[in-house]
Formats: C-alpha cells, structure tokens, sequence
C-alpha cells in the first residue's frame, strides 16, 4: 500500500500536502491514518494529506453504504476527476482551452467521451461563465467551466460577478500549478497562484483549494450541493495541474465519489411566518414586492395563490419574472406608495423599494425622500441574510424591517399561505373582495394606457423600442417561447407587452449590471431552451456585444438556435446620460466632436456592422434595419431561421431607450 | 399633476427667459437640430416618447404644458432632469426645440395599430 517511488513526483505531493496541514491538523484525527502511519517507513513524509476518513466518517460523507470503492491504480487522476464530475449530471462545460487545466481536458473528452458534460468552446473566460449563467436562470442548474490560471480567472470575473450578485450557480475549476519547486518554468508560473481562489473568493459563496484525488471528489460534490442550496451562488476549486496530471494515488485508502443529496432549501421560522400572515390580514392596503423571488413554475404559483389570497397588489421588481404580467394584480411600484403593509420578497435592495434618490446634484449628490407613509409595516423574506460575504456592496443599503424572516421564498410561501388561510376571517374575506375588483379595473387601465404609450413614435426611425418588440412578438407569439437572459434596456416593453406566465419567458437582469453578460448569457439561455424544444429570443444591445462578441461564435458552433434582435442606439447610452447630466451640472455645454453623444460614449463613426460580424461567426443575420416598415419581415426571415437550428442576428437601429 | 402644477408656478420665471416673440420665431427644424445637439433626445426619445427607465414615462411630443411653463420646467426641474441654463442651452435654441416637439406627428391610436390592439 505504501508508495514505493520517490520521484520528484512524490515529493511534490508532499508539498501539497504538507499545504494543507496547517488548515487540517487540529481538525482530523483518524485511527487508521495513525495506523497507516505506523506500518509505513515512509508515511510521516506523506502525511497528512487530506487525510482518510476513517470506516464511520467515510460512510456518513459517502452518504449511503452502497458507494463502491473506486479502483484507481494507475490511472491519471484527472480521469477520476472526471467520474467524480459526472456523478453530478452536468451537461455542459463551457470554456477557453487552456494548458494550466490540459489534463483533465484530456480526459473530458477521451476518458469521458465528452459527454456529461460536453465540452463547448468559448473564446473567452468570460464567455464560459456567461453562457454557464444564462444557462442557470433557465434551468435552475449549475454548469461547470474550466479557467486558465491566473489570467483565466482574471477573465471570468466580471460574469463571476453578475452570477454572485443574481444568486445563481455556476461550478468553476480554475487550472494552477502549486509545486513551486516542479512546475515548468516560464509561462506556466506566472499563471499560478499560492490561493488562486482568493481572485473571486469576495463574491463565490465557497471555495477550496483539493490536495488530493480524495479531496477533490469530496470538495466537488460538496461545491455542488453549496451552490445550489439557497442562496445559490458560483463556487470555485482550484485544479491543481500536479493532482490532474499524475496517476491516482490513494493513500492505502479505497478511493471513493460521495453521494450528492440535494440540500432542502432554508424557510422562514413559524413564528415570524405566523406574524406575517397576521400583518397581511390586518392591512388595508397590503403589496407585495418580488424581486429574486421565484425561480420555478411552482414558486410563480404559490405567488398568485398568496396575491389572490390577499388580492394584494404584486410589484415586480427586475431579479426574476416573479408573476405573470396578464394577472389583474400586476402592478406598477406607484402602488407601494398607498401600502400599510409591505411584503418584500427576495428584495435586492428594499432600501430602494421604499425610498426614492433622485440623481439631482442636490449638495452634490441627489434628494432621498421615503416612498412610504408613516407606520408603513415591512415585511422580508429572504437570503440576504445568508450570504455573508463583505468586501462588494452588492447587499445596497441597510433598511430596517419590522419582520424579517430568512429564508428561501419558494421554500417558506407554503406555509405563509397555510397561515394566512387559517387566521383568515369571513369579515376580512369579504373585504378583501372588494379590493381586488378595484384592482382589476385598475390594471385594465393600466393595460390600455400602456398600448397607447407605445403607438406613440411608431413609425419613427430609428425605431422605437415599443415597435420593436411588438414586432417580435407578432413572430414568435404562436411558438413556446423564451425571452432569454439578455442586455437590451428596452423601457421594459416585453413585461409591458408580451403575456408572460413562465418563469422562463424572462428571467431577470444580471444581477451585477457588469456589461458583456448579455451576450454570453443569451446564448447560455438558448442552450437551456434547445434542449426542451423551447424558441429562444434575446434582445442585445450594441455597447454589450462588444465586450464578448465571441459568444456568437459558439453559438454558431454548436448550433445553438438564437434569434438575437439589436437594440442599437449606437452609443454606451446610459454614460451618454451621465456625462450629459454632469456637464448641466456644472453650466458647461457637452462637448460631442463629431457625435451624438458626449465624447467618449457614442459608438458611430464608424458605425459598427454586427450583422456582418455576426456572419463571419457564421450566424445568418441582416441590417442595419431603420424603417420601421422592414422590420416585421426581416425578424420574419430570422425566425425562419431560428427553427432550423441556426442563430440569427436582426441588427436594428433604435431608439436610445 | 403634480409635473404641470410645479411648473405653472413657475410660468413667471419663464417669461422673463424667453424673451417676447420669441415663440413667433421658432423654427421646429431648427428645433430639431438644437433638440439633438442639446441632448434632449437621450432620456425623451428623438421623437420625444420618453421612456418609463429615462424620464418617468412622460412624454414631451405635443408639449402638454404651455411654452413658459415648458422653459421654467426646463431651466430650473424639479425631478431627475439636469437643469439647462441659457448658458447651455439660448432661448431661442429652446423656444425651437419646443416648436419642434409641438410639431410631433399626434400618435395613432392603438386601436387603429392591428400589432397592438391585438395583444
């Protein structure tokens, strides 16, 4: 059982290992190592590593006693790696090649026949993470990239980012070499890390840095069940190239894969469940804000069941879907300015909710001014709280609440509505009646108006946001559609316009508002839809696309369908606003050279041709469309596409919003 | 209301900006020019739309408020717009913009627009 080599190899795990100890020492202590220890001339060298479980530690991590051990001798580590891997059913990897993480690609895509996960090719890190997140808010499941080293992590950490702030999941394996004393020289070095992780570990949930095969599958699996336990979050292991690349080493311990049990999702504490039913019944004017709320069909229908419950008017907020926008109790954020009682779900930010800044340069900054009435009761359900993370201000504001109760929203709605239920009386039944007729006649108002909002500038060119997605919609109205996870501020006309009652009609922002996720994220989306049959559609932005263009070419790659319409104002417009904005400020006219907007935010002159840029990714794609006449028929054209299979690019000059 | 109210309180202030005849004059293609160049289409829209994400909604085409109230709105806001003072933007430049967004082609109705009256 002993190792009998000792080859600079062996040394090098013992370095490793010997990493290690310093976070392992006091915490393990196992009769059989000390056994294995005993028997072993060499063994103190070896020790500790991650040290074996013991027969009753093993059994519980492995979850079940029916884990077979894993026959391992001789074999690279990174094929064990890849068993581990594919426990877990991860369909895909999107990622860059890279040499720091060669090994266990090796073994992906011969060992593991590329399959489970198959490996699609990116152009960029950020990419890999994009398409990993799009991919998540569809599905509710995390994929796994693979990033190059230290500069491959650099790269993926704007999209880290967004999934971090959009509670969403993604498995990162981050290549790096620790054997300071083996590792090729050169390149390779600069491109390692003594704690890689500690690039993204102020915005993943968890991180570990695996010593050993054995360390690795317990530290997967357990990376796994962390990011999709709520909140979920992106995790990251190192890969270290010395543990992928050598053949398997067990230690004198059968290796095994721990069993993945998924973690029941955190609820809210009865008690404070019971008190906020108790609020709801009593309010005269309850409202209900979501915002990450909802991630399933399941959760979007216990929603409606507490809204028409309450007949409470629902606000929906950015993060998710949330509600259907064809339900009477949609309605604008105006409404939470009438509330006695609020019920924030899953808020981002319920600062903002009940407060107003206006960006008005009032002693330098702006006007805060409360959105609320006085004794307005507050309510939140919520993760925030469970996501302990410091350094990134992503967490907004502090904003004191008169019940907050951590917990997972899908997960404690059902016994918010059973309260609510129980403590309901015929009294408060027949009057909360009458508040949901006006609701509705409000929301029919609501409705008309918003129709009317759009006709105007309708034949406008460039062309109106408002036409361009009725436009759209006219060509997919009839199909199972997706508006995917994408960039386009389009004044929210799809949540105005288009019926949506799926959670994966549209799944909210970025979360991160870092800009190059549209496009990734986008395609991530499109996958996910492929899958189920599912027509996707995005609605991309020209400053977005520019970031990570080479998404596109993935897309086309692995015939991934996409119908991709441009919201091109030909400018970083929300920056056009603010140095607009600040040149008022300051009484000085806005120096524009030669464009539209203040220099240094327009993008024109020349203009760019993403439909062409789009073609030479291989995607069919047409524009640039200006009047608004052509372009019902070229999205027609695009759609037509679509449904072969092929990605198809509309590029549209628009309106700035 | 609240937007028009503000405003024609401030109706005095805006006679004195703009000087008299100065409405007669204005030119709604010069507007346009002075409506782009001044960055009035950013948050409004070229057509003066607005947007519910740059300006509340509101919509300026066809200029629901009276031209001295629109100058007062514009030189001293009371919400999110920056102020343009006649530093920035002249008075005439101004009183062109608003024959500009007087001259907005009325919008169709809905109704009569088959891709919306049909959703």
């Amino acid at each position: 059982m002993a190792k009998k080599d000792r080859s600079p190899k062996l040394d090098r795990r013992r370095f490793l290992t010997a990493a290690a100890v310093a976070g392992a020492s006091g915490a393990v202590s196992s009769g059989k190592a000390g056994a294995a220890t005993a028997g072993t001339a060499e063994a103190p060298a070896r020790l500790p590593s991650a040290l074996p479980p013991n027969a009753h530690v093993a059994a519980a991590e492995a979850g079940a006693p029916d884990v077979p051990p894993y026959a391992s001798e001789g074999r690279p580590g990174s094929d064990f790696m890849v068993d581990v891997i594919k426990t877990l059913n991860i369909k895909y990897l999107p990622a860059n090649p890279a040499s720091s993480y060669r090994a266990i690609h090796e073994s992906l895509i011969n060992y593991g026949k590329n399959s489970m996960p198959e490996f699609l090719t990116c152009t960029h890190e950020e990419c890999g993470v994009g398409i990993a997140h799009g991919y998540a808010k569809i599905t509710n499941k995390p994929l796994m990239t693979l990033c190059h080293g230290t500069v491959g992590l650099m790269h993926a950490t704007m999209n880290v980012y967004n999934a971090f702030c959009d509670r969403m999941p993604v498995v990162i394996l981050a290549g790096n070499d620790l054997d300071a004393a083996h590792r090729p020289p050169g390149v390779p070095t600069v491109h390692s890390a003594q704690d890689i992780n500690a690039i993204v570990r102020d915005y993943t949930k968890w991180d570990d840095t695996p010593v050993s095969a054995q360390h690795f599958a317990q530290s997967f699996v357990r990376a796994y069940q962390i990011a999709t336990t709520p909140p979920y979050a992106p995790v990251v292991l190192s890969l270290d190239d010395g543990l992928a690349t050598e053949p398997v080493r067990d230690f004198g311990q059968k290796l095994y894969i721990p069993k993945f049990v998924p973690t029941a999702p955190p609820a809210g504490e009865a008690g404070a469940v019971r008190e906020a039913a108790r609020l709801l019944i009593n309010a005269e004017r309850p409202v209900i804000v979501a915002d990450r709320a909802v991630n399933t069909q399941r959760g979007m229908n216990f929603l409606v069941q507490l809204a028409e419950l309450l007949q409470a008017p629902m606000v929906r907020e950015r993060g998710r879907l949330n509600f259907p926008t064809t339900h009477y109790l949609g309605r604008p954020a105006s409404v939470i300015a009438q509330a006695d009682v609020v019920l924030g779900l899953e808020l981002t930010d319920y600062w903002a909710t009940v407060n107003k800044f206006v960006d008005n340069n009032a002693e330098g900054v702006g006007t805060i001014t409360s959105t609320i009435k006085l004794g307005t009761k507050l309510i939140s359900i919520g993760t925030l709280q469970l996501m302990t993370k410091a350094n990134y201000q992503e967490f907004q504001r502090f904003q004191s609440v008169d019940v907050p109760i951590a917990g997972d929203v899908e997960a404690t709605l059902p016994a918010l509505i059973e309260a609510v239920k129980y403590a309901l009386t015929d009294d408060r039944k027949n009057m909360i009646g009458q508040r949901g007729e006006a609701t509705r006649k409000d929301h029919e108002k609501g409705r008309d108006a918003t129709r009317q909002a759009a006709a105007i500038a309708w034949d406008a060119s460039p062309i109106s946001t408002a036409r361009l997605c009725a436009e759209i919609y006219a060509q997919i109205k009839d199909l199972d559609w997706s508006l995917v996870p994408s960039s386009g501020d389009v004044s929210g006309w799809p949540l105005r316009l288009w019926p949506m009652d799926k959670p994966y009609h549209w799944t909210g922002t970025s979360g991160g508002y870092g800009v190059g996720w549209g496009c990734p994220a986008s395609v991530g989306g499109a996958l996910a839809n492929r899958d189920e049959g599912r027509f996707s559609v995005a609605i991309q932005s020209d400053g977005d696309l520019m970031y990570a263009p080479g998404a596109l070419w993935t897309a086309a790659r692995h015939k991934i369908p996409l119908l991709s319409v441009m919201h091109n104002n030909r400018g970083y417009h929300q920056e056009v606003m603010h140095v607009q904005r600040l040149s008022n400020f300051r009484n000085r006219v806005a120096n524009l050279g030669n464009d539209l907007g203040p220099v240094g935010t327009s993008i024109m002159n020349p203009d760019i041709e993403y439909h062409k840029l789009a073609q030479s990714m291989g995607w069919w794609a047409k524009g640039p469309i200006t009047d608004p006449a052509e372009l019902g028929p070229a999205i027609k054209e695009a759609v037509a596409v679509v449904k072969s299979g092929q990605p198809a690019l509309v590029n549209v000059w628009t309106q700035p919003r | 209301m609240q937007f028009v109210r503000v405003h024609l309180q401030l109706a005095a202030v805006a006679v004195s900006l703009v000087a008299p005849g100065t409405a007669l004059a204005a030119s709604a293609e010069n507007g346009k020019t002075a409506y782009v160049k001044n960055g009035c289409w950013q948050c409004h829209g070229y057509e003066g739309q607005g947007s519910v994400t740059t300006s509340a909604g509101r919509v300026i085409a066809g200029t629901p408020l009276p031209a001295d109230a629109f100058s007062a709105y514009v030189r001293r806001p009371s919400g999110a717009m920056p102020p343009f003072s006649a530093a920035i933007l002249p008075d005439a430049d101004l009183a062109d913009i608003y024959a500009y967004l007087e001259a907005r082609p009325k919008p169709k109705s809905s109704k009569d627009i088959p891709l919306l009256s049909g959703q």
